[in-house]
Formats: C-alpha cells, sequence, structure tokens
C-alpha cells in the first residue's frame, strides 16, 4: 500500500496594503511593485469567493479595467489571460505590466477611474492547516471529497501548483504516484481549474472518480 | 442560542470543522473585547453572537464596556459624524474630555487579554496601557472611513498606529499607515430571531399588527433614524414612487444607547410624512428582532439608501431573505451587491425610485437579483465566515509572514 492522501485547507485573511491606484498608469505602476502575494490574491479571489456562479471576470484588474475605467480592449485582454499556464507569479506579472505598457504606448490612452472607484491593493495572508481526514483508496478519497470544505479544494488544485511550485495538482499527484490511476491523474489535470467553480471542480472531480470506482465493481 | 453545529446544514461540515482547528491553535490566548455600548448598532449585535460562539469552540474570549457619561457619548457622536466627513470642529474641551474620560478608564479597567480586541473610537485612548503591558493590540474600526474629517483623523491616527493591526471593514477605508491593516467583513447569524426563517402565519400577524395592507406593495428600509442613513432621502423616494404605484413605505428601526441624535431625526422624518396614511415610521424596542425580520420578510423591495456606511448589515439581511435590495454604493454596500447581479446600486433619489418601480413592476427580475444575493451571502457573509477571520486575525498576531502554515 502506497501512502495515504492527506487533505489539507488553506484559509486566508485579506490583508489591506494601503495603496490604491486612480488610473491605468497608477495601476501599472503598482503592478511593478507590489509584493508577489498580492498579484496572486488578485487573481483567485474570485474563486474563493464564489463557490457556485461567478458573475465576474477572473481577476480583479479586468473587472476595474472593463467596468471602472471602461476600457474594453484591453480589460478583455486581461481577462483572458489563461493563469493555468502560469507557473510562477512573477511570469504572471510580467504577462500584465506588458500587455498594459502595450496598450498604453499603441493608443496613448490613460484612463482614470471616477473619485472613490479607485483600485485599492490587498493581498492575502495565506494559512495551511491539515485536516484529520487521510485516504488510503479510491473509495476512501470519494467519500472524503464529498465533504471537505471548497477551500480543501482549493488548496490541492491552484495554491499547490501556482504558489508551492509543484508540477500539478495534488490529487493527481497521488492518484497517479500511489495507486497508479494514470488516466484518472491525467483527467483531472486537464479540467480547466479557473473557468470552474469550486463546487463546479468538486462535481467534476468526484464524477471521474465515481466512474472509475463504478468500473472497478464491474 | 444556537450551538456551533447548528450551521453544519447552513454553512457546511467542512467549515465548520475548519473553524475547529482553528480553535485548537487559539488554546491559551486570553481574547478580551472591548468597545462602549452592549446594545443598540451593529457592533454590540455582532459581539452578542461571536462571543458564545468562539467560547463554544474553546477560544477564551471576553468582552467588557468603557465607562463614559452623556457628554463623552455628544462628544464620540460627534467624532462618529466627523469620521463620516462632516466638517463640524470638535472643541478643545471636548477632546480634553474625551481624553479625561478615556484615562479614567484607563486606571478603572482591568486589561487582562493576550490579545486586546478595542471596538470603534471610543475606547482607542486604551493602547496608552500597550507601553506597559505589552500584549498584541488590535484596532476594529466599524465606521465608513473612506473619508474622514482631518481633524478629527489627525487626533485619532497617533493612537491608531501604535495597534499592531487596524481591522477595516472595506477596502476603501484603508490608508497608508504605519500599521498592518486587515479587512474583515461583519456578518449576519442566519440562525438569530432576525435572520431565521418565519412562517408565512407569523408574517402575516406581524405584519397586520403593524396595520400594513399586504395586498399592495411594500417598500422598506432598515435602519436606526440617523442622518447617515439618509430617512429623508427614501421618503422622497417613496413619495415619487407613489405618483405611478400604489405603494407604502415602511422605516423601522430601533434606538442605540449611544445615538443622543436619534429623537430629534425621528421627529423630523415625522413632520415629513405627516398626512399620509401609507408611510409607517416604526420606532422599535430594542430586541425587536422578529417583527424585523418579518418587516424584511414581507416587503417586496428593501432599501438601503445610507449616505455613508461603516458596512450596512442590513443589506446583507434583505439578500438573505432573497429580496431584492436597491442600497447606495457607499461602505461596504458593494462588497454585498454585484449591480444588477445580486441587487442595485444608486447613487441618487430619482435614480432609486426609478428601480423600485422597475422591480415592483417585474417580480421575477427581483426574484432572480434576491436568489444571487442569498448565494453571495451565504459565502461570504455569515458569522461562521466571521468567526473564521477573527481566528485567522488573531493567529497572524503570533505568525510572521504572508505563508502560515498551521
Amino acid at each position: 500500500m502506497g501512502e495515504p492522501f492527506r487533505f489539507y485547507s488553506r484559509l486566508y485573511l485579506t490583508e489591506l496594503t494601503g495603496l490604491k491606484a486612480g488610473d491605468l498608469r497608477g495601476l501599472l505602476g503598482n503592478l511593478k511593485t507590489l509584493p508577489e502575494s498580492s498579484i496572486y490574491y488578485h487573481t483567485h479571489r474570485f474563486l474563493q469567493q464564489h463557490h457556485y456562479l461567478s458573475p465576474e471576470p477572473p481577476n480583479d484588474f479586468a473587472y476595474w479595467i472593463r467596468n471602472i475605467l471602461q476600457e474594453e480592449e484591453v480589460g478583455e485582454r486581461i481577462a483572458s489571460v489563461d493563469t493555468i499556464q502560469f507557473t510562477s507569479i512573477e511570469d504572471l506579472r510580467r504577462k500584465f505590466i506588458g500587455i498594459i505598457e502595450d496598450y498604453m504606448e499603441r493608443t496613448g490612452k490613460n484612463p482614470d477611474a471616477p473619485e472613490g472607484y479607485e483600485f485599492h491593493f490587498m493581498k492575502a495572508i495565506t494559512f495551511v492547516i491539515p485536516t484529520p481526514h487521510y485516504a488510503l483508496s479510491l473509495k476512501e478519497f470519494y467519500e472524503i471529497m464529498q465533504r471537505v470544505s471548497v477551500h480543501s479544494i482549493y488548496y490541492h488544485m491552484f495554491e499547490a501548483r501556482l504558489r508551492l511550485k509543484r508540477e500539478t495538482n495534488d490529487f493527481s499527484n497521488w492518484l497517479e504516484g500511489q495507486l497508479g490511476e494514470k488516466e484518472m491523474a491525467e483527467r483531472i489535470t486537464r479540467l480547466d481549474p479557473y473557468t470552474h467553480t469550486l463546487e463546479g471542480l468538486r462535481r467534476r472531480i468526484l464524477a471521474i472518480a465515481k466512474r472509475r470506482l463504478d468500473a472497478q465493481d464491474r | 442560542m444556537p450551538r456551533i453545529d447548528d450551521y453544519i446544514p447552513v454553512a457546511g461540515e467542512g467549515v465548520i470543522e475548519e473553524l475547529r482547528l482553528l480553535a485548537e491553535r487559539l488554546r491559551g490566548v486570553v481574547i478580551q473585547n472591548v468597545n462602549s455600548t452592549a446594545v443598540g448598532g451593529g457592533v454590540a449585535e455582532i459581539l452578542h453572537r461571536l462571543l458564545p460562539l468562539l467560547r463554544e469552540l474553546g477560544v477564551d474570549a471576553h468582552w467588557d464596556l468603557i465607562k463614559g457619561g452623556e457628554k463623552f457619548f455628544a462628544v464620540t457622536k460627534k467624532f462618529h459624524n466627523c469620521l463620516h466627513g462632516a466638517s463640524t470642529e470638535v472643541t478643545k474641551e471636548e477632546f480634553d474630555h474625551f481624553l479625561e474620560v478615556s484615562e479614567g478608564n484607563i486606571r478603572e479597567m482591568s486589561l487582562y487579554g493576550d490579545v486586546l480586541f478595542i471596538h470603534d473610537p471610543q475606547p482607542i485612548v486604551l493602547i496608552n496601557k500597550k507601553k506597559e503591558l505589552g500584549k498584541k493590540w488590535v484596532w476594529r474600526c466599524h465606521i465608513d472611513f473612506s473619508c474622514p474629517n482631518p481633524q478629527i483623523w489627525e487626533f485619532l491616527k497617533t493612537y491608531v498606529e501604535q495597534y499592531d493591526r487596524v481591522v477595516f471593514s472595506a477596502p476603501a477605508f484603508s490608508r497608508e499607515l504605519h500599521t498592518r491593516q486587515v479587512l474583515i467583513s461583519p456578518s449576519i447569524d442566519p440562525l438569530s430571531d432576525k435572520n431565521k426563517e418565519l412562517p408565512q402565519e407569523q408574517i402575516a400577524k406581524i405584519l397586520d399588527g403593524f396595520g400594513i395592507d399586504r395586498t399592495r406593495p411594500i417598500i422598506t428600509q432598515i435602519s436606526r433614524f440617523d442622518y447617515l442613513k439618509d430617512p429623508a432621502g427614501v421618503v422622497k423616494v417613496y413619495k415619487l414612487v407613489k405618483q405611478r404605484i400604489d405603494c407604502q413605505l415602511v422605516l423601522a428601526g430601533s434606538p442605540a444607547t449611544d445615538d443622543p441624535e436619534g429623537e430629534k431625526v425621528f421627529s423630523e422624518i415625522k413632520q415629513m410624512a405627516e398626512g399620509d396614511k401609507d408611510i409607517f415610521l416604526l420606532l422599535l424596542p430594542a430586541g425587536s428582532d422578529i417583527e424585523i425580520n418579518a418587516l424584511q420578510r414581507g416587503s417586496d423591495v428593501i432599501l438601503q439608501k445610507s449616505l455613508r456606511e461603516g458596512f450596512g448589515l442590513t443589506v446583507s439581511e434583505g439578500l438573505w431573505k432573497a429580496k431584492p435590495v436597491i442600497a447606495s454604493a457607499v461602505g461596504g454596500i458593494p462588497l454585498q451587491i454585484t449591480h444588477k447581479y445580486s441587487g442595485i446600486l444608486t447613487r441618487t433619489i430619482e435614480g432609486t425610485a426609478y428601480y423600485v418601480r422597475q422591480l415592483l413592476n417585474n417580480p421575477e427580475y427581483g426574484q432572480k437579483l434576491g436568489a444571487n444575493g442569498r448565494e453571495h451571502v451565504r459565502n461570504n457573509f455569515l458569522i461562521t465566515r466571521h468567526l473564521r477571520d477573527y481566528m485567522l486575525l488573531f493567529l497572524s498576531l503570533f505568525n510572521e509572514g504572508d505563508m502560515i502554515y498551521l
């Protein structure tokens, strides 16, 4: 028998940096100097705040540029940055800076926000806490996945990869490495996590596990 | 009082389990809350709900009050208005009185916590005891701090910057400070009398008791009678709507012991409403939670037309009841409402009246906004999230860095 899967959870406290931007240039300037935990916060916050249905574009920068600065084109470019392709926050930061610099150079524009609608920079203080749940088999994994909080799913799907620099999500890693479930692992890796809500991801992972369990029973 | 496990059906088993895990990490740490009033207003209400749950989880949490007479609270009310941007000047005599009473509190109060959790400006000077006591000090600001009057801010800043952490309810309240700042939204308790499910018959009985006609549309604002809640603006909104739709207005609130202005505002609004039998001004005694719950549930549209707002929890209360809420885009309200997704954000009397009419004429649109609003509150503004944030805040005082392994 291989190593058990230990479920962890990831909780966060929002820290206010006191910094704000009133126009696109201000946003750009801060993007260059902010700590990684701030870039991370503004590109991942929506995942933990909208579990069932997400009304917002997938990052705060895009939301502000589109809805407050009313700059559709650059807002859409920022919104469509595929976070999953980035394995470091620094690369993600460079991508955003590149898009905004290119836009400002090309158009000569520096749109500003009305008073009271400035962009407030925040960052996450992240807490990682082990839960009492261990899975030794696929069946146990399936059962626990049904009742852990979405924060646990978040930790193993998102935090592990981008901030802790693991190559894949923890679930796939364990399923393949310890249970030899290569196909299942690949299916989970191929999920497009940033376009799901956390409850949506839970349902997908459960469906993948259920199908495999049913096949084993047959 | 509800037990922590009673929240499992609303918040989920995993969320409650996480609270227990965090509480274990806080064993042996004494948390002492200090504020100025035990009844009335949002701060006292939240503490009354949070403390028993923290204790059940095993956190050694306490709550003490500072003392202050009528004059002291008149000064702190003035501070409050100035922090909300009022241009009134606080006199030297008023500052002196505030400091004198504060020094008295420092001498007389027992400050025994490992974490001193000080709420709002009234007890802020207690920080003067930090040099002698050490310990961890947190200042929790429940007020709209987006553009404070500079005189009062300069005065308070010298105290604020001595704290280890400052907690605000909305991002717009933060500013460049030497102290680390944390964002924690307040919350509602889904199992409290104010928010629990009520049978239809009970709602009907309470509305009938106030003489409200349940067959015609009802617009409601629940809040203290306070200029900053703009009850006069609400009456104007109602009068505009009334030109097209035969509706009723309910303005209901309880007085707070630290708010001497309430009576004056109430009598002014009474004058505005004179002669209109469809305006219900309800000055409810403290603790009328079931009545407030029923009024919200019996309403067709809920308003929160505040000019300034620390957070505006009545918005979450309305959304939790799956009601369409129209509110001003001030303070913490934009955190609760995404415009046209989980409610409506407005800035003017005319705009508010327009949306009230639209929602009264299109109830299915209102239902959709209400349903989205309820889910948003479930994920972000329930007391279980608040318990978690407070425990994380306490833990952060004893752990450095942005990544903390517990």
